[in-house]
């Protein structure tokens, strides 16, 4: 390529670690509209050849400034809002929120809602996983488990649509516990599911897990050591991968975690072979725990005495949940009056895909799609 | 551990508070990057969980910035908190948590806060050529819509 | 009709009339090929696939087609437009000419050349320059990314699946199309059971110089968008599609004449015969299979909810019943009209079983980095091909000295390219080993 024709490109574009480039360098810009960005995320890769020399990323095509249209908001007004930011995971998004409000006010939910809370949770982050494996491996080549994922999802679908109504965005759980009763046959779909869900993840398993090619392309790609991960703020499976076994629902148990067994999966190297075989101990972790859990829901109320008007008294309160991927926390500041003073989204995404950077350096095109795929970002969730 | 920071930083140390149950620090923004090294070597909070602000248009120092960290050792978490005015920059933590390239980024993109010290400090969610600093207390959302109906469309708002 | 046109074009009408044929059917065979990709496709990942034009989507190829050729024409601002315009035709146009050596059955072929193959290999090779030049006049860092990984890919493949070819050729001693048929016919044996290792070189080879997946980095889409098509749109597109699925079936038609024994049937040396008639029992084989079709199309017509569907489903059944008849009226024909048609069956069922195997490795295997790609071909199907080679170079001369059959002769060269497979597997897995191991 000629330098003339470098420059060319070049001009216009006005960044720290991509402007500077080398004789045989050449910017490429992946996204915003790209068939593996998953969404609106673009990529500013400087290449040597096929090799990843820099890289930046750049966000904020989707944002909605849900933080601001929180002020303007009663507290259950905006409840819906946070099911539109990890939008394939809006249950785990709904929990992190009432649970936090719940706390402002200093109240928590009755038991029976946090077992049907975490049931639906953990159904939520199978579904989550699900698609990220789906589109991963799509990403990776794989044509086809993308649609057998989307047959499995398509299940827990179903069981929250025949809950609330809702597939997608659901908004399941309101502040103080649950608007619904669950329907009839919950329990029951719940165990099918589970019980169905424990061959099909063996099937992924043998399309993925062993494949001299997949097992190719994800070992030593993407590596993140755990000093690393921790010094980005990285959470969730990403950091588990890479040693640390740190599961907010074990280290601070919240809704009903404390009453089940689990294992928190781990994997030392922190590559990307190690993160996809962490997301699927993760799934048959949510499934033991969703069995274990519709075994036994207690009876009673499923909504706290809360009042119709919340004002909860003024201060701030931080509360993080596990979300599928990673710890998804809200901080919130009260002034006393019926609308958040500020709330403030700790988004996963956000945060874990500062680590891109460090992820890609080194790496080839094909390695970046693989990595932009393994840290597992909603776009809706990165910039709000 | 409040004891151990006072004897350390002495008036750097303004106050510190329990907000159901959690832990508040509130310190001198000079003194926010030297506290944060504190935090973390010594006291072992290695993770920056987030680092967020909030504005309070009335008060001398408008804003709060605000750092949430954790400490895996004690399954702890403590919030540093620092006030900041509008015109004076705060300093930048990156060098200490890398993890707070990105929220320094947006505090500055949504509120205008200026970081000292930070590698690339530009807007991140909002375009480059946006006006305003939309967390803002003072930004109004019905006079941006307005302004940019008129300017775009040659209308006049029906809001 | 032999009046009709004088005796020194006689010799070209032929062929001629055949070239027209290949032009006019081949981008509807390859229509249907996309057609046949997406319902296997759909099978294998649990859907349907096409199922509103036509019944079971039949018709859906010829959308496909009417919408390509009304889809806007873009061309890049910055685009060499004189390159961007001829780099299709140069793809499409050498894979159209690579059909002339191909024979299609013993009697349908353009131009029977000595050498045949090299000629269509050759020829197919050229091909890569309209990859090569659409990606560099695109003006786009994904197309230029997409043809240069192309180029260097042809390059490593195309060497090793000559090698895998030569294998053939010493067996076979002939460059002819239909003398390499003929030697598969003289052994009793096809090639691709006496030389397995050949067949599997030549196999992934020919996945990789048509470009599909597992292989497919020169389009890799979630990579590079679409690669060296990337700014191509509407027709101009259609033809590079063209080409690359009449590579396929060059290719497949190359694997089948030289490993799968042409367009002889199986069995092609068993001449029972059905009792009081001059037929043999295998001839009436394919007459059967397509009569089995017809009625097959016929019983699903009814349940077909559009009457246009139904409508299409009998068309579909009557055709089928036709090609059934010509199957089966062809075997009381002369014996050389009989061996064309039903050669020409023969060669297609194969073409379209090897076809089928691109398929199934398409859907099943996730695809290859580009260095991996490059160490697949050089460290390890090169040096199994040479060891191949040689085998059979020492398998030629057992014969010859202990006068061994042609299959007993060359069992010793596979098992020795196993076991150098093998261990050129071995040689390549530690690494990962290493690695899963410090994992757990």
């Amino acid at each position: 390529m000629s330098d003339e024709r470098t420059t060319k490109t070049i001009s216009g574009m006005d960044s720290v670690n991509t402007t500077v480039l080398g004789a045989d360098e050449i910017i490429l810009n992946m996204g915003p509209q790209h068939p593996s960005t998953h969404g609106v995320l673009r990529v500013k890769l400087k290449l040597d050849g096929e090799r990843v020399a820099g890289s930046e990323c750049i966000i904020g095509y989707l944002h909605r400034g849900v933080e601001k249209i929180a002020e303007h908001r009663s507290y259950q007004q905006f409840a819906p809002y946070v099911d539109r930011m990890d939008y394939v995971a809006a249950v785990s998004n709904g929990l992190g929120y009432c649970e936090a409000v719940e706390k402002l006010l200093g109240t928590e939910a009755p038991p029976r809602a946090r077992v049907v809370r975490t049931i639906l949770t953990e159904l939520q982050r199978i579904a989550s996983h699900l698609l990220w494996l789906g589109t991963h491996a799509l990403d990776i080549g794989a044509l086809t488990p993308v649609f057998y994922c989307f047959r499995e999802r398509e299940e827990i679908l179903k069981i929250f649509e025949k809950y609330c109504g809702a597939r997608l965005t659901t908004h399941a759980f309101r502040i103080g516990g649950l608007q619904y009763e669950t329907y009839d046959g919950f329990e029951e779909d719940t165990k099918r599911f589970c019980n169905d869900f424990a061959h099909k993840i063996d099937e992924y398993e043998t399309l993925l897990t062993e494949n001299r090619i997949w097992v190719g392309r994800t070992k030593g790609v993407g590596i993140l050591n755990a000093a690393d991960a921790i010094a980005l703020g990285v959470t969730g499976p990403v950091l588990r991968a890479s040693g640390v076994k740190w599961d907010l629902r074990r280290a601070q148990p919240y809704a009903a975690y404390d009453q089940y067994e689990f294992d928190i999966p781990t994997r030392e190297t922190g590559d990307t072979y190690d993160r996809y075989v962490v997301r699927m101990e993760e799934m048959r972790q949510s499934r033991r725990i969703c069995l274990q859990a519709v075994e036994n829901i207690p009876t009673g109320p499923i909504m706290a005495r809360i009042g119709k008007v919340l004002k909860p008294p003024p201060g701030e309160v931080y509360h993080s949940i596990e979300a599928p991927k990673g710890e998804l926390g809200y901080y919130i500041v009260s002034d006393g009056t019926t609308q958040p003073y500020r709330v403030r989204v700790r988004p996963p995404s956000f945060i874990n895909l500062q680590a891109f950077d460090k992820m890609a350096k080194g790496a080839l095109i094909a390695d970046v799609v693989a990595i932009i795929g393994t840290i597992d970002i909603v776009l809706g969730e990165v910039d709000r | 551990m409040v004891q151990r920071l006072k004897a350390r930083f002495g008036d750097a140390i303004r106050e510190a508070s329990l907000d159901r149950k959690q832990a508040i620090v509130l310190i001198a923004v000079e003194q926010l990057r030297e506290i944060s090294r504190y935090c973390r070597d010594e006291e072992k909070f290695d993770m920056l969980v987030d680092l967020t602000a909030v504005d309070w248009p009335k008060r001398e120092k408008r804003f709060d910035v605000v750092l949430n960290l954790y400490s895996f050792a004690k399954n702890e978490r403590l919030r540093l908190k620092a006030h900041a005015g509008e015109t004076e920059p705060a300093p930048s933590v990156c060098e200490i948590w890398p993890a707070a390239n990105w929220m320094e980024r947006e505090c500055y993109d949504m509120f205008g806060i200026v970081f000292e010290g930070h590698p690339d400090l530009k807007r991140i969610l909002l375009p480059d050529e946006w006006q305003g600093h939309p967390l803002r207390k003072d930004y109004d959302i019905l006079k941006q819509d307005t302004d940019w109906v008129r300017e775009n469309l040659g209308i006049e708002s029906g809001q | 009709m032999g009046h009709l046109i004088p005796p020194s074009i006689m010799p070209f009408v032929l062929p001629v009339l055949y070239a027209v044929v290949i032009v006019a059917v081949l981008p509807l065979l390859a229509g249907y090929i996309v057609l046949m990709e997406r319902k296997v496709m759909a099978d294998m990942q649990a859907r349907l696939g096409p199922m509103r034009v036509g019944p079971h989507g039949l018709l859906q190829p010829i959308a496909d087609a009417v919408k390509l050729l009304l889809k806007e024409d873009i061309i890049p601002d910055k685009a060499d437009r004189l390159m961007f315009w001829f780099a299709p035709l140069v793809s499409v146009t050498m894979a159209l000419l690579a059909y002339s050596a191909l024979a299609i059955g013993p009697a349908f072929q353009i131009a029977d050349l000595n050498i045949g193959l090299l000629f269509i290999l050759a020829i197919s090779s050229l091909g890569i320059y309209g990859i090569v030049l659409g990606g560099w006049a695109s003006n786009s860092h994904y197309s230029l990314l997409g043809a240069l990984r192309s180029a260097a890919q042809l390059v490593s493949y195309e060497t090793a699946a000559g090698l895998g070819l030569i294998s053939v050729l010493l067996l076979a001693g002939s460059l002819s199309m239909k003398d390499i048929v003929q030697a598969q016919l003289d052994q009793g044996v096809w090639f691709g059971f006496s030389v397995p290792f050949g067949f599997f070189i030549y196999l992934v080879g020919s996945i990789a110089e048509t470009n599909r997946a597992p292989f497919d980095l020169p389009e890799a889409e979630s990579e590079l968008v679409a690669g060296y098509m990337t700014e191509y749109s509407g027709f101009r597109w259609s033809l590079y599609f063209l080409a690359e699925y009449a590579n396929m079936i060059i290719v497949a038609g190359i694997a089948t004449t030289l490993f799968l024994g042409g367009w002889l049937r199986p069995g092609a040396r068993y001449h029972e015969h059905i009792p009081g008639t001059g037929i043999e029992w295998l001839d009436a084989l394919p007459a059967l299979l397509t009569l089995g079709v017809a009625l097959y199309s016929l019983k699903l017509a009814p349940t077909q909810p559009v009457k246009i569907q139904k409508i299409v489903m009998v068309l579909v059944a009557v055709l089928c019943l036709g090609v059934a008849c010509v199957l089966a009226g062809a075997l009381f024909a002369p014996p050389a009209v009989m061996q064309g048609i039903h050669g020409a069956f023969w060669f297609m069922a194969k073409v379209f079983a090897y076809i089928y195997a691109f398929l199934w490795i398409r859907f099943t295997f996730p695809r290859y980095r580009f260095d991996q790609l490059m160490r697949l071909g050089w460290r390890f199907l090169i040096p199994l091909a040479l060891v191949n080679v040689i085998g059979v170079g020492v398998a030629i001369v057992l014969r010859q000295q202990f006068a061994w059959g042609p299959i007993v002769s060359l069992i010793p060269t596979t098992l020795a390219t196993l076991g150098v497979a093998m261990l050129l597997a071995k040689d390549d897995a530690p690494v990962a080993e290493a690695q899963t191991a410090a994992g757990e």
